[in-house]
């Protein structure tokens, strides 16, 4: 008989953020239990991680054993008595030999299968049949077959649930029944598990696995006895909806006309079980602020959708959503508009006493804000980038607004919106009148802020940007504040990023190299960013990046042009050719440790034909650019390579064919180290 | 309409039905409610305790001279510590805000993660502030940690914002606008508060002043400390309560001198350490107190 299975994990309520992957890991745990079953299926809301599953047997499998008693030339009595303890009798002894792993007296599996093949279906075939491959030795044993019922899959349930319950990750959890009690992410308060229409048995932090579920906090029952076929209905009933597809349908549902943002969305879909959105206004005289604190408070510290007209302006509209069916009477949406009033309000506050007090005259305060500890303040950071975007080149416009970037974080705004700093900044150096360069460069100052986002809109903003970055990059290695595996508190891999992109998109010829301090561990994660950029964010192939640069890394703007050139270069049918020629090349020149003479080439010791011919063809084409002259090198090399040995017997004559070969390969690695190519010849 | 005075009134008949202590603001000026022994120190040890408490709170850096509707300088915490947490403890705080007139069918309650953590303290929680139509009305903790010392029960702490709650209640824009009692609105009996205290934290405290009176009660609390004996037979004479008020006195003074802008960088890191020192300090002491007292009395 096939049954399904239900387990409802009832919890206070979980962060939003932790949900789908504490499902995820919950069905992994599930499944790595090995109850066969047709499908599992898990979903979530606030207060219960679900999974349901079909098509579970009630019993697993019997299977079958092989029990061993004493060897082949035992006395008689003892094969009496491992017959009498087993009650078996001695004519069910049979002879046979143990395999592998089965040096024990018990062998075969007790345990639950993996194959579906039934109740009462021999799950594991006995092994017992005398000389099978697996034999280790011709010696014989006294055995027999034993057939071990299959436990109930409720049994197995009822072990295994408490662990895979407590098991599931959380990135932080909590203990709620006492110290030493269980851990979870919030407390648990109900569990339901129910194997068709029986409970599985089993207890976690006081709690007793039922058949009795709980709807939603004021608009369901407490109380809500459920069965696995009606579960997500009675839920329904009780106000809550399982699904996560169709919360987030019905509050897309309610946006008409707002702007859908796929986070905010997620999170209200797993901040709610019944949710509904509905629509509030805010007093136009607010948008006088500007627009980025407007959504900023609407979108992160409301959980609300702003509204946008056909340009793109914002209205003053919002969407809400709401953990209840609806709001006749208006109160919901009154309580937000008031809250959302006070809020701005506050803003506009803030606003104002901000401008008080120009960013010029809060350099000095910016002693009393820590950058980093061991880094001191923001004063200083701001001193060292002033330093360093006059060592860049930036222009005084650079300058200026280096000087400036950092004073919007002693604003009372930015306490406030801390997402805001440096856009707060360029608002008030607007405001303040600054230069329309020196506003967007601190503006931008702190793009790009993920793989995805534009680098800063000028020069000035692209410089500041840089030596904000280098800065603390130089800074953090140079006191051991070195990102490891997954952990990156300042957001190191980002900032190099965020380096390299700039250097990059923004076409800037600087020297990166030069700009790290010599310090190797900083240069060699400098180099994984660059080609972590290269290979995942610009889609090169990953012996490109490796050979391009080989051939030099430091100007970023021209490796870029280097790798654009590799990929044109690919599609030549000479190309693949060549580069398995400059692995030989590359190959013979390492294993004759050839690096080089100071002295050129003697035309007089070119002794062959093919030898003295690309010779000739490498003194015409040298200094040209290799798409030119790729068609006309690689018969050369090839005839070259065909005919001549370089090995030659004289030693003169073998010095200066490596030396042809290492001017040859050092002519054309300029672009990139073409032996670094991967061929599929 | 239903004054602020009405809602606190309703609060304390309300959670002293459920068995707790209704106690009066502590006496030593505090930052929140969790500062009070009443939490600090009683969350501390296996001991159940249920205690319920209005606490006028201070931050110094949050003055706007009153001119700012939303922000105060002190504001009145209602604070509710159940000690170990019942496990319907959701449905008593939903129970709470039907007390006092919300009806939870007819507006949107949200928790919304949000832990909990004084360094100063030594202290963590996990937990939520509780959103209703929007507005933050409370903050809902499980402690953890206190003191630097894992917890043997787990306490609920429930922390009421009285004046945003009274405001929504009476749908008023400004917190100066509330009624406190009939004929008194709040600005009648805190606007001075607001002005003056802002004048003095922001432009008139004496720093070198500040810096003495919080280095003279470190002393104070820091000497106490060191005499507190764990072997002394009479140690639970040991007057850890009036040490413990030192160390929110150093609290104060610290709140105070940062809203000034008299502490640097450096110092910074430097002052909280040496507050969190005094109270980790006395948490270990006061724990170490009840254990003999709970001995004692298993002996008798």
């Amino acid at each position: 008989m096939s049954l399904p299975f239900l387990l409802e994990i009832g919890t206070e309520e979980v962060p939003d953020w932790m949900i789908k992957n504490a499902l995820e890991d919950l069905r992994a745990r599930f499944v790595a239990l090995g109850i066969p079953h047709e499908s599992v299926q898990v979903d979530a809301t606030p207060r219960r991680l679900v999974l349901r599953a079909s098509g579970l047997v009630e019993r697993q499998a019997d299977s079958e054993e092989l029990v061993f008693g004493p060897s082949e030339g035992a006395p008689e009595q003892a094969v009496e008595g491992f017959a009498r303890k087993h009650g078996v009798s001695r004519s069910d002894l049979g002879l046979r030999s143990k395999s592998r792993g089965q040096s024990d007296s018990v062998s075969g599996s007790g345990g639950q299968s993996h194959s579906r093949s039934g109740s009462g279906g021999q799950s594991h075939s006995v092994s017992g049949s005398a000389g099978q491959s697996h034999s280790t030795s011709g010696s014989q044993y006294y055995s027999f077959t034993r057939r071990v019922a299959g436990r109930t899959t409720a049994e197995i349930l009822a072990a295994a649930l408490p662990g895979i319950v407590l098991g599931i990750y959380f990135p932080k959890t909590m203990y709620w029944t006492g110290k030493n009690g269980p851990r979870f992410i919030r407390p648990i308060r109900w569990l339901v598990a129910l194997l068709g229409e029986e409970v599985a048995p089993f207890e976690v932090g006081g709690v007793r696995s039922g058949g009795v579920s709980s709807g939603h906090r004021r608009l369901g029952a407490a109380e809500v006895p459920v069965t696995c076929a009606d579960y997500e209905q009675r839920l329904r009933d009780n106000c809550v909806i399982l699904s996560a597809d169709e919360r987030r349908a019905r509050i897309v549902a309610g946006l008409a006309g707002a702007k859908v943002d796929p986070v905010l969305l997620d999170t209200l879909v797993y901040l709610t079980e019944y949710p509904t959105a509905i629509e509030g206004s805010f007093d136009p005289a607010f948008l006088e602020l500007p627009a980025e604190v407007l959504v900023t408070v609407m979108r992160h510290h409301q959980r609300y959708f702003s509204v946008e007209d056909a340009e793109g302006k914002l209205l003053p509209r919002f969407f809400a959503v709401m953990n209840i069916g609806s709001d006749p009477e208006g109160f919901v949406r009154r309580g937000n508009e008031r809250v959302l009033r006070a809020r701005f309000t506050d803003a506009r506050f803030f606003w104002d006493s901000d401008q008080k007090k120009k960013l010029a005259d809060r350099r000095k305060d910016l002693a009393a804000v820590t950058f980093q500890a061991k880094l001191g303040s923001y004063r200083d950071k701001a001193k060292r980038m002033k330093t360093l975007v006059k060592e860049l080149g930036g222009k005084p416009a650079a300058v200026r607004a280096a000087d400036l970037c950092k004073c919007d974080l002693t604003t009372e705004l930015v306490k406030e919106f801390p997402e805001l700093q440096g856009v707060l900044g360029g608002l008030y150096a607007r405001a303040q009148g600054e230069r329309e360069d020196v506003w967007q460069a601190i503006y931008d100052h702190y793009k790009p802020v993920s793989m995805e986002d534009s680098i800063p809109r000028n020069a000035a903003g692209r410089v500041v940007a840089l030596a904000d970055k280098l800065d603390t990059l130089r800074g953090c290695f140079r006191v051991g504040l070195i990102p490891t595996g997954s952990r990156d508190p300042f957001a190191l891999r980002r900032a190099a990023q965020g380096v390299v992109k700039i250097l990059v998109e923004g076409k800037m010829e600087l020297p990166l190299l030069d700009l790290l301090e010599g310090n190797a561990e900083l240069t060699a994660f400098f180099q994984e960013r660059v080609k972590f950029y290269f290979k995942d964010a610009r889609g090169f192939q990953y012996d490109e990046v490796n050979a391009a640069m080989a051939a030099g890394w430091s100007n970023l703007a021209d490796l870029d042009a280097r790798l654009v050139r590799i990929q044109g270069l690919r599609t030549s049918p000479d190309f693949e050719p060549l580069a398995a020629s400059f692995k030989r090349i590359r190959n013979i020149l390492e294993q004759a440790k050839y690096e080089g003479a100071a002295a050129a080439i003697r035309e007089d010791l070119l002794e062959e034909e093919p030898e003295k011919e690309l010779y000739r063809e490498y003194r015409s084409i040298a200094g040209q650019p290799i798409e030119s002259v790729i068609s006309r090198l690689r018969p050369k090399v090839d005839l070259f390579f065909d005919k001549v040995l370089v090995n030659a017997p004289l030693e003169e004559v073998r010095q200066n064919r490596l030396q042809l070969l290492y001017e040859l390969r050092r002519e054309f690695s300029k672009v990139a180290d073409f032996s670094e190519i991967v061929t599929t010849s | 309409m239903q004054s602020f005075q009405d809602s606190i009134f309703r609060l304390k008949q309300y959670w002293a039905e459920r068995g707790c202590i209704i106690q009066e603001p502590y006496d030593v000026e505090v930052g929140a409610g969790t500062m009070c022994p009443e939490t600090f120190l009683r969350v501390l040890g296996p001991d159940p305790y249920r205690v319920a408490y209005v606490q006028p709170s201070r931050r110094p850096a949050d003055g706007r001279y009153g001119d700012n509707p939303n922000r105060l300088f002190k504001h009145s915490q209602f604070q509710v510590i159940l000690k170990p947490s019942p496990d319907d403890i959701i449905e008593q705080y939903l129970g709470s805000l039907e007390a006092i007139g919300i009806d939870l069918k007819a507006h949107d309650i949200k928790f919304e993660e949000d832990n909990w953590e004084a360094p100063t303290l030594g202290a963590w929680g996990i937990g939520w502030q509780v959103m209703l139509d929007g507005l933050e009305i409370s903050q809902f903790t499980y402690f953890q940690q206190c003191g630097g010392i894992d917890l043997d029960a787990v306490p609920a702490e429930l922390t009421y914002g009285l004046e945003r709650l009274t405001a929504f209640l009476q749908a008023r824009d400004s917190v100066y606008e509330i009624e406190w009692a009939k004929g008194f609105s709040y600005g009648d009996v805190r606007y001075r508060d607001e002005l003056q205290y802002s004048v003095y934290n922001f432009e008139m405290a004496d720093i070198k002043t500040l810096w003495k009176l919080f280095d003279l009660h470190e002393g104070e609390a820091t000497r106490l400390l060191a005499a507190y004996d764990p072997k002394s037979p009479v140690k639970k004479r040991f007057p850890l309560l009036p040490t413990y008020d030192h160390v929110l006195k150093c609290s104060n003074l610290f709140n105070t001198l940062d809203a000034r802008g008299a502490i640097s960088v450096t110092e910074r890191v430097g002052v909280i350490q040496r507050v969190r020192k005094m109270a980790v300090g006395v948490a270990q002491a006061w724990a170490d107190q009840s254990r003999v007292e709970a001995a004692a009395e298993v002996a008798e």
